[in-house]
């Protein structure tokens, strides 16, 4: 529980960094421009880092984990996505894991009960909040790129379109509220989601470090503020907008008169950025690189090349028959050499003794 | 993570004897036990194990990443066997792993040497080495977990660079250390001279003489053969291994394959992998060597399991290329593997399925109408290779009454047998009990069920293995492998009455003949 | 008599505690379930019970399924017969897991202790302490037969480590004429 308590303390000291930071001390360019700067350069300099990193350790073995029928004899219907036999499959294999999370999903085909009775399990719930949770990340970020462009393409239009699938209703109320934004919600609801499970179930609790808490309750910190900005303190988004450009330009600069909770919320997004690539989070570049999934399962048609090989002492066939010429002349083997070739050998070359076998429980000797 | 585990008897694994570790060349022989207080580790051994771990993630991409990328998520917590099998969470696929990750945070990543336990990270103590050799030989590499993980972080990868480590500072077991001996110096694991060999398999002719009426004369070290025959030593002495090896016989004898055994490969098991990356290539090495020497064409490879997650996954990158050998065409049919095309190795229930689907068998399905199998996929072959449909063909070819057992632990989402990985030892039958415990638990309901009597595989240790796990947890049902079944359908040409199977059991689904061929009993038959 | 000896099943409890643990089946059945699980770390006990997959999760679903069966032998007396298959499933499990024999077995005890809390009120209302003497006799009886289960789950495990080392070995065994028994007609053997 250490961990779970050292994390959420670690937001909230955040959360008062930008707070004393931007409201009482007014470091505006402080938050607003350098922070912002260096942890996006953390960010790419990291990610890169870490993916050359892992690529510089090699793959000596093809070690796929196969999960379906290998490709064997013409008239057996090979499962090409889970035993891929292709680069193709392999594609269609990473494509699949990484955009709806199949090795999860597995989880969930498998929960099997007797009678009809449906109940979801803890499995399911794992597949469905990742899901939930992930997608509504990319979303989100996505449809934060408006900030970053001008004009806001088309396509980028459409989907916050579609996002924002109350605003008719809300827009009837006559509040003026803004759009309500369905990828920010379901963002926080699947991050809760997520975090609550890690709480209730007791196997995700015991295994839980601070590296697991941390994010998510930075994450819940990102999307608070977010929805605190947007729907509550409704900051001024024609500035953040200014100030966004004036970033994503080179050009950075610092409007006034933006509220100091768009300040807290951006500055958790500069932690998120910056302690990504240092972090678990990183499992977004791994996945792409697991030998266990990566790779097509063709090991015995196509040679894998072990790049550091390198030679080994083996017990040959010469020398085993040395051991054993006697006995395997005696039983009938055929042998390289005769036993007086071997003799005349020996005393040529005053070879030592062969070394001492393992002698077993074998029982009887004749 | 703080519990240490306690070493009680039937919970552990006798450790390497000096002698063994000797033989082999590996560090640190000494006669030691793990309930010793003193391991008599070596001076230095906090720097060996330090630099194996620094070493091997730059060697291999998969440890690497495997220590990174971890989310916690739980998915694998409840797939291992030996989990839901003990109740032990140290079981849980995540922890098994954490137990190195928290070195690897604690003594090679900053944020683990600073913040020590809050960044999950932990030092390396003699009590971790101990806690290393309870667990590490408590996963029997089986990749169940693997299958789960959204990356696909496989425990199996995660424990062989563990053991791996383990071996730099002597510690290994007892069940593994002597194997790889006796296999390094006599070419299997029971350490059989090469004269011994022969005349166990000169029994088994005598008992097929016996049972079948046929005398088979397989040959030894011939060269120029077109097949070498590789398969785990196991089935050559252990019960019931040795009827899948009779089986082996008579299917080569009944289709006149020109094949031959050898006394130095004459193990297709590979305890050095349970060893290190350089013992598996060392052990592995004399098959290609062996087949060089005796100028055949590809080499054919018997029921086993880990044995073909090393032949299909590792032997062609480890000792390879194997370009002596030809690409393996079957002379019965003409069909061409292309999937063992740079390996050259075939596996013996490809070859048998595409000699049954081009007719090429005689088979007699109603010998075996008394047994009701199931099949038990062995894990390697079915995580770390895809032989799935093959044997269930040639069971449904050769048995009448064959019965899966219910989907999610079968083909990919086996069970293991539980004593996978070298942990098939008899000191370790408890722990074995419990990690076998899910498959014999399914094995019990298709029992139940559909009459199951027989448990067949295609892995020589769960024939070993196997026999136990039932008399505990299922009686009434036997143990087989798919060979044997094989075999008892087989028409052999000139064949007695078969009032006997290959147990030398009477046979319930005998039926005696009419009158006319009855005669022919215990005909002379030569080879071919 | 000695308890063990019992050849007729334990006296069907009176009618009255009958009904009134009937009534608290499920109640009961849940907290005997509790007490078994509780005795895996906590973890495992989650796991345990939230699981209903019978194959992902034999020991969970042998430990629901069977306290059900066992609690129905408890109301209609102790039956040396039926009750043995039931404690065969939990026990045979537990005879090879990490526990002492007294921690295996305990859980029959418990439900003395499990019955008193539960509707321990009632049957002091009800003036019931007679029938629950009897209640907790055939108990006592069914804790009786468990340990015969555990022993001869233990023997077992002892008998199989034997047979498997013969069984490893066999053709050596049986080409030196060491095994005690020879399957099957050998007639040049003997």
């Amino acid at each position: 529980m250490i961990g779970f308590l050292f994390s959420l303390v670690a937001v909230l000291v955040l959360v008062g960094i930008a707070l004393v930071g931007v409201g009482g001390l007014g470091l505006k360019v402080l938050f607003g421009v350098i922070i912002p700067y260096a942890a996006v350069l953390t960010f790419f300099a990291g990610l890169v880092y870490r993916v050359v990193d892992w690529a510089r350790s090699p793959v000596p073995f093809r070690i796929p984990t196969t999960c379906g029928q290998e490709k064997s004899l013409a008239w057996i219907k090979p499962n090409k996505i889970d035993n891929p036999c292709s680069t193709g499959a392999v594609v269609l294999r990473m494509v699949l894991e990484v955009l709806t999370f199949r090795s999860l999903f597995r989880n969930m085909k498998l929960d099997y009960r007797e009678g009809p009775k449906i109940r979801y399990s803890s499995e399911k719930f794992l597949w469905l909040f990742a899901i939930m949770f992930h997608w509504a990340f990319l979303v989100v970020i996505i449809r934060h790129m408006r900030f970053f462009t001008e004009p806001i393409a088309l396509w980028l239009q459409t989907l916050e379109h579609l996002d924002g699938f109350m605003e008719v209703n809300l827009a009837s109320f006559g509040v003026g509220l803004p759009t309500i934004q369905l990828s920010g919600l379901v963002l926080l609801g699947g991050v809760t989601l997520l975090l609550l499970r890690r709480i209730v179930i007791p196997t995700v609790r015991y295994i839980s470090l601070a590296a697991d808490w941390f994010p998510l309750f930075l994450i819940t910190g990102i999307c608070l503020t977010g929805i605190l900005a947007r729907y509550v303190v409704r900051v001024d988004v024609v500035k953040v907008k200014e100030m966004a450009m004036g970033l994503a330009t080179f050009h950075p600069v610092v409007p006034d008169g933006i509220s100091v909770w768009f300040y807290i919320h951006f500055f958790l997004v500069c932690v998120l950025f910056a302690y990504f690539p240092f972090s678990k989070l990183m499992h977004l570049a791994g996945v792409f690189l697991s030998p266990t999934r990566n790779l097509v399962n063709n090991s015995r048609a196509v040679r894998h090349v072990n790049p550091w090989s390198y030679p080994v002492k083996t017990h040959d066939y010469h020398e085993y028959e040395d051991d054993f010429r006697e006995q395997m002349v005696e039983a009938g083997l055929p042998v390289e050499k005769t036993l007086e070739e071997a003799e005349a050998e020996k005393t040529a070359k005053e070879t030592p003794a062969a070394p001492e076998t393992q002698e077993t429980e074998e029982k009887r000797e004749e | 993570m703080d519990t240490k585990p306690e070493f009680k008897p039937g919970n552990f694994l006798y450790a390497g004897k000096a002698s063994a570790l000797e033989t082999v060349g590996l560090p640190n022989p000494r006669d030691w036990s793990p309930t010793d207080d003193d391991w008599q580790l070596p001076a230095d051994w906090k720097g060996i194990v330090h630099e194996g771990m620094a070493e091997r993630l730059q060697r291999f991409r998969s440890f690497k990443l495997f220590m990174d990328v971890c989310v916690r998520c739980g998915a694998c917590a409840d797939k291992c066997h030996f989990f839901i099998g003990s109740g032990d969470p140290k079981n849980m696929p995540v922890l098994r792993a954490e137990l190195i990750r928290s070195i690897y945070r604690g003594e090679f990543k900053t944020a683990g040497k600073i913040l020590g336990k809050l960044a999950g990270g932990r030092k390396l103590t003699e009590d971790v080495i101990k806690e290393w050799f309870y667990y590490f030989f408590q996963c029997t590499e089986c990749r169940r977990c693997s299958v789960f993980c959204p990356y696909g972080i496989d425990t199996a990868e995660i424990t062989i660079i563990a053991r791996e480590i383990l071996n730099l500072i002597g510690c290994n077991i007892d069940w593994i250390a002597s194997p790889v001996a006796n296999c390094f110096m006599t070419g299997n694991h029971l350490g059989l001279k090469p004269h011994t060999f022969k005349e166990n398999v000169e029994y088994l002719l005598d008992d097929i003489e016996e049972y079948v009426g046929v005398r088979i004369e397989p040959t030894f070290n011939r060269k120029g053969a077109e097949i070498l025959f590789v398969t785990p030593s196991g089935d050559v002495f252990a019960e019931p291994g040795i009827f899948t090896f009779m089986g082996y016989l008579m299917l080569f004898d009944h289709i006149g394959l020109d094949y031959t055994w050898s006394t130095y490969a004459s193990e297709g098991g590979n305890f050095g992998f349970f060893t290190s990356h350089e013992m598996m290539k060392r052990l592995n090495a004399k098959m290609y060597a062996e087949a060089k020497r005796l100028g055949v064409k590809w080499i054919l490879g018997g029921e086993c399991g880990h044995m073909w997650r090393v032949v299909h996954q590792y032997m062609n990158t480890l000792n390879g290329p194997a370009d002596f050998l030809e690409q393996p065409i079957s002379p019965l049919t003409g069909t061409r593997f292309e999937n063992a095309a740079a390996t050259k190795m075939v596996h013996i229930t490809e070859f048998t399925a595409d000699l049954i689907k081009n007719n090429k068998l005689k088979l007699d399905p109603s010998q075996n109408d008394h047994i009701i199998p199931t099949f038990h996929d062995s894990c390697n072959t079915s995580r770390g290779m895809g032989l799935l449909e093959e044997p269930r063909y040639v069971l449904n070819n050769v048995c009448n009454n064959f019965v899966d057992m219910a989907p999610q632990v079968i083909r990919e989402n086996t069970f293991c047998c539980g004593s996978g990985s070298g942990l098939n030892a008899g000191e370790y039958l408890e722990m074995r009990l419990r990690g076998g415990l899910p498959r014999a638990n399914a094995v019990k309901r298709v029992h139940e069920d559909h009459g199951v009597n027989m448990l067949s595989c295609v892995c020589a240790i769960d024939r070993a293995v196997f026999p136990a796990l039932m008399d505990y947890w299922v009686p009434e049902v036997g143990v087989c492998g798919v060979s044997e079944l094989v075999a008892n359908a087989l028409v052999m040409e000139g064949q007695g009455e078969r009032e006997y199977n290959l147990r030398g059991e009477e046979n319930p689904s005998y039926k005696p003949p009419a009158e006319d061929e009855a005669s022919a009993e215990a005909g002379e038959e030569g080879e071919e | 008599m000695h308890p063990t000896e019992r050849a007729e099943p334990t006296g069907a409890i009176k009618m009255k505690l009958k009904t009134l643990l009937a009534k608290h089946k499920t109640a009961l059945v849940a907290r005997w379930v509790d007490s078994i699980v509780e005795t895996y770390p906590p973890e495992t006990a989650k796991f345990l019970k939230n699981k209903k997959d019978q194959f992902q999760n034999p020991v969970g679903h042998t430990i629901v399924a069977e306290t059900k069966n066992l609690f129905d032998q408890v109301l209609e007396g102790v039956d040396r017969e039926k009750a043995t298959p039931f404690l065969d499933r939990i026990i045979r499990v537990r005879a090879i897991q990490e526990f002492t024999p007294s921690q295996a077995l305990s859980f029959v005890f418990s439900m003395k202790y499990i019955i008193r809390e539960i509707v321990g009120p009632e049957i002091d209302t009800e003036a019931l302490d007679q029938e629950l003497v009897d209640l907790e006799a055939s108990l006592d009886f069914m804790a009786l037969v468990a340990f015969d289960i555990y022993m001869s789950c233990r023997e077992q495990v002892l008998d199989i480590r034997a047979k498997e080392v013969q069984q490893n070995a066999y053709l050596l065994l049986r080409r030196a004429n060491l095994l005690v028994e020879k399957p099957g007609p050998r007639p040049e053997d003997s």
